[in-house]
C-alpha cells in the first residue's frame, strides 16, 4: 500500500453525543490510518464535500440521536452523486437492529453497534476499501 | 479523630499485616495485581483509622443540614421525605409527551422532566433545514407556546415541579413556561422548577451550544436576575457533571470540572452586579452515578465539602442556602449495555443506592432498553419501581448518611475532594472555566480518560459482564419504541397554520424589541416573554439571537 488508508469520522445531524466518534477516531489513528474528524452538526452536503476534498477511502458516520434513517441514505446517495461511490461507508451508534438491513440497501458497508470492539471495526475499514 | 499513639501502633499493626499478605501472594494471589475503581484510581487491600487520621469530625464532616454538608443538605434528610423521583421524559409530538406525563404521574413520580428533540435546543423550528430527521427523536417538539400548552395540558402548574433540560435556549423555554402558567392562572412566583441552563459544559460535552462563550454567559446571568425577582422559587441553573461523566471523566473529574464550570457562573453573576446571596440559593447541580457504588457515594459527599467551602471562603456567601450543593442525579446511561439488556436493570439498581447513599435531591432511574432505543413505558415503570424497592423496602433511607465514618468511604471522600480541587486549581490557572474550555484543556482530559477506559474494556482488563465476558448469542431485541416520521411532517404543518393565524404585526414587534435588548445591556427576559406571549416561535426568537450574538465554533484536537 503507498499510502496509509484515510478516514473520515463525521458526525451528522445535530447529536452532539460525541465520546464514540473521537474514541473510533483515535482507535483508527492508533491503527495507522489518517483520520480526519469532521466535529458536531454537519450537513450530508458538509460531509460529502470534505470526503472528496479530502480524498478519503472511507468515511465512518456517527449517530446516536435516532435520525440515521434520515441522513445517512443522503450521505451514500450524494457520495454516489459525486462519483465517490467507491467510497466505503460505515455507521456507528445507537441503530436498532432492524434497522440495519435498510441501510445496508442504502449504501452502508456496515454498522457497528454499542459494544463492539474498535478493532473490529478497524479490521473491517482495512478488509474492505476498495483500493 | 483518634490519639496520636493508638495510631502509631496501628500503623505497626496494618503495616505487618500487608507484608505479611505480599509475603504470601506467590501461594494465594489476589485476583489483580492493583485493584482500581471505576475511574481507574487504586484502591487499597484495606481501610483503616490510620487513613483517615487527618479527619476531623467537627470541621469535616458535621451534623446534617449544617456547612459544610457533607453528610446532607437536610437535617432529616429521607426521613422527612423521599428524594423526588423524577423520570426524564419526552419524544415526538406535545400530545404524546403529555401522555407520558400524566402516566408518570399516575405511577408515582413525583416531578416532570422534560426532554425537548434536538432542533428546540439548538433553537431551530421543526421546519428548518437542519431539523430534517431530528423532529420528535430524542425529546418533545416545542416550536412555539402553542406545543407548549398541550404539552402542560390538564398539569397544573402550581402543583408540580418541572426540570427542563434546555441550556442555549432556555431564557425562550422559561419564558414559554411562566406563559403557560398565566394562562392557567398561575402566577410566576408559585412555579416550581429548574432549567438546566449549563452551557458550558454543553462546549465540553454535550454539544447542544448556539451562542459563544460571553453572550451565552450573559444570557444565564440575566435568567438568575430575572428569576430572583419574578420566579422566586425556580432553579435557574443545574450545573451538570453528569455529560461530563458520560463523556468518559473519571468521578474526580466529574467533580472538579463541574465545580469549576459553577465558579465561572457565580463569577459571571457577581461581575454583572448580583449579590451572591440573592441567587445562589438557587444554584443546583446534576451528578451521574454509575457503577462502582462506594466510589459514587464519596464522590457525592467530597462535591458537598468542597462546594460549601468555595462558597464560604472564595466568594464570601454568607446565608447557609448558598452553600449547601443540591443536585440531582441521573443513572449512568453509558454504562448500559445492548448486550443481554436486562442486565442493566441490576446496574440501575446499584446505581440507584449509591445516588440514594450519597444524598441526592432528585433521581432519574434509567431504562434498561437505553443502548437501544428510547424507553418503553414498561421499561420505564421497572426503571421508577426500582427507585420506589430503594425507597421504601431496602432501609437505606431510615438513617442520614449511613456510610458516614467508613474508613474506606471518609479516606475516598477526601481524596476526590483533593483531586477535584486540584483540577480546579489548574483551570483558575488557566484563566477560568470558560478559558479552559475554549483552549480544549478539559475536553483534552475527558477524552484520554475516555480513550483509556475504553482501551481497559478492549483488552478485557475491565469486566463489562454481557458484553466482554459471559456473551451469550442473542435475537435482536423487540418491540423498542420508534418515533414516527410523520412527527416532522404534522409539526411542520402546525407551524404554517399559526404562523398565518397569529397577529404577525406583533411577532414582527416584540422580535425587534428583543433584537434592541440584546444589542444593548438591558435583562433580556421581559423581552422574550412578549415575543413568547404573542406565539414568536422559538426559531425566530433564537433567530434574533444569533444575528446579534453570532454562533459558537467548536474546535476539537484528537
Amino acid at each position: 500500500m503507498d499510502r496509509p488508508i484515510r478516514v473520515l469520522v463525521s458526525k451528522p445531524g445535530l447529536d452532539g453525543h460525541d465520546r464514540g466518534a473521537k474514541v473510533i477516531a483515535r482507535a483508527l489513528r492508533d491503527a495507522g490510518m489518517e483520520v480526519i474528524y469532521t466535529g458536531l452538526r454537519q450537513t450530508p452536503e458538509q460531509i460529502t464535500n470534505a470526503a472528496i476534498q479530502e480524498d478519503v477511502d472511507c468515511v465512518a458516520v456517527s449517530i446516536l440521536s435516532g435520525a440515521h434513517g434520515t441522513l445517512i441514505p443522503k450521505i451514500a446517495e450524494l457520495l454516489r452523486k459525486e462519483g465517490a461511490d467507491d467510497v466505503l461507508l460505515v455507521a456507528g451508534g445507537v441503530i436498532p437492529q432492524e434497522d440495519i438491513p435498510f441501510l445496508k440497501e442504502h449504501g452502508v458497508a456496515e454498522v457497528f453497534t454499542p459494544g463492539t470492539p474498535t478493532d473490529v471495526t478497524i479490521q473491517f475499514i482495512r478488509n474492505n476499501i476498495k483500493r | 479523630m483518634y490519639e496520636k499513639e493508638k495510631i502509631d501502633a496501628l500503623k505497626a499493626k496494618v503495616n505487618a499485616y500487608n507484608e505479611k499478605t505480599e509475603a504470601s501472594l506467590a501461594k494465594r494471589p489476589e485476583r489483580y495485581k492493583v485493584f482500581e475503581t471505576g475511574s481507574g484510581e487504586p484502591v487499597n487491600r484495606l481501610y483503616t483509622p490510620v487513613d483517615v487520621e487527618g479527619l476531623n469530625y467537627e470541621t469535616d464532616l458535621g451534623i446534617p443540614g449544617q456547612f459544610p454538608y457533607t453528610r446532607g443538605v437536610q437535617p432529616t434528610m429521607y426521613r422527612g421525605q423521599l428524594w423526588t423521583m423524577r423520570m426524564y421524559a419526552g419524544f415526538a409530538t406535545a400530545e404524546e409527551s403529555n401522555k407520558r406525563y400524566k402516566f408518570l404521574v399516575e405511577q408515582g413520580s413525583s416531578g416532570l422532566s422534560v426532554a425537548f428533540d434536538l432542533p428546540t435546543q439548538i433553537g431551530y423550528d421543526s421546519d428548518h433545514s437542519l431539523s430534517e430527521g431530528e423532529v420528535g427523536k430524542v425529546g418533545v417538539a416545542i416550536d412555539s407556546l402553542a406545543d407548549m400548552e398541550i404539552l402542560f395540558d390538564g398539569i397544573p402548574l402550581d402543583k408540580v415541579s418541572t426540570s427542563m433540560t434546555i441550556n442555549a435556549p432556555a431564557s425562550v423555554l422559561l419564558a414559554m413556561y411562566i406563559a403557560v402558567g398565566e394562562k392557567q392562572g398561575v402566577s410566576a412566583e408559585k412555579l416550581r422548577g429548574t432549567i438546566q441552563n449549563d452551557i458550558l459544559k454543553e462546549y465540553i460535552a454535550r454539544g447542544t451550544y448556539i451562542f459563544p462563550t460571553d453572550p451565552s454567559m450573559r444570557l444565564i446571568t440575566d435568567i438568575f436576575e430575572f428569576c430572583s425577582k419574578e420566579v422566586p422559587q425556580w432553579n435557574t441553573i443545574s450545573i451538570s457533571g453528569y455529560h461530563i461523566r458520560e463523556a468518559g471523566s473519571t468521578a474526580a473529574q466529574e467533580v472538579g470540572f463541574t465545580l469549576a464550570d459553577g465558579i465561572a457562573y457565580v463569577e459571571a453573576a457577581i461581575k454583572a452586579g448580583l449579590d451572591v446571596d440573592s441567587f445562589a440559593p438557587r444554584l443546583s447541580f446534576f451528578f451521574n452515578a454509575h457503577n462502582d457504588l462506594l466510589e459514587e457515594v464519596a464522590k457525592f459527599r467530597a462535591a458537598r465539602r468542597l462546594w460549601a467551602k468555595i462558597m464560604k471562603d472564595r466568594f464570601g456567601a454568607k446565608d447557609p442556602k448558598s452553600m449547601a450543593l443540591k443536585f440531582h442525579t441521573q443513572t449512568g446511561g453509558s454504562t448500559l449495555t445492548a448486550q443481554q439488556p436486562d442486565n442493566n436493570i441490576v446496574r440501575v439498581a446499584i446505581q440507584t443506592l449509591a445516588a440514594v447513599l450519597g444524598g441526592t435531591q432528585s433521581l432519574h432511574t434509567n431504562s434498561k432498553d437505553e443502548a437501544l432505543a428510547l424507553p418503553t413505558e414498561a421499561s420505564v415503570q421497572v426503571a421508577l419501581r426500582t427507585q420506589q424497592i430503594v425507597g421504601y423496602e431496602s432501609g437505606v433511607t431510615n438513617t442520614v448518611d449511613p456510610l458516614a465514618g467508613s474508613y474506606y468511604i471518609e479516606a475516598k471522600t477526601s481524596e476526590i475532594e483533593e483531586q477535584a480541587m486540584a483540577y480546579i486549581r489548574k483551570i483558575d490557572e488557566l484563566g477560568g472555566a470558560p478559558r479552559a474550555i475554549d483552549l480544549g484543556y478539559i475536553q483534552q482530559e475527558i477524552m484520554d480518560a475516555s480513550y483509556k477506559y475504553q482501551k481497559e474494556v478492549e483488552s478485557s482488563q475491565r469486566i463489562v459482564v454481557g458484553m466482554n465476558k459471559y456473551q451469550v448469542e442473542e435475537a435482536a431485541p423487540q418491540g423498542l419504541l420508534r418515533v414516527d416520521l410523520s412527527v416532522g411532517e404534522n409539526q411542520k404543518a402546525r407551524l404554517a397554520e399559526l404562523r398565518a393565524k397569529r397577529d404577525n404585526a406583533a411577532v414582527e414587534a416584540t422580535l425587534a424589541a428583543l433584537k434592541t435588548a440584546c444589542e444593548g445591556t438591558e435583562n433580556v427576559m421581559p423581552f422574550i416573554l412578549d415575543a413568547v406571549r404573542v406565539y414568536a416561535t422559538l426559531g425566530e426568537i433564537c433567530g434574533v439571537m444569533r444575528e446579534v450574538f453570532g454562533e459558537y465554533q467548536q474546535s476539537v484536537n484528537l
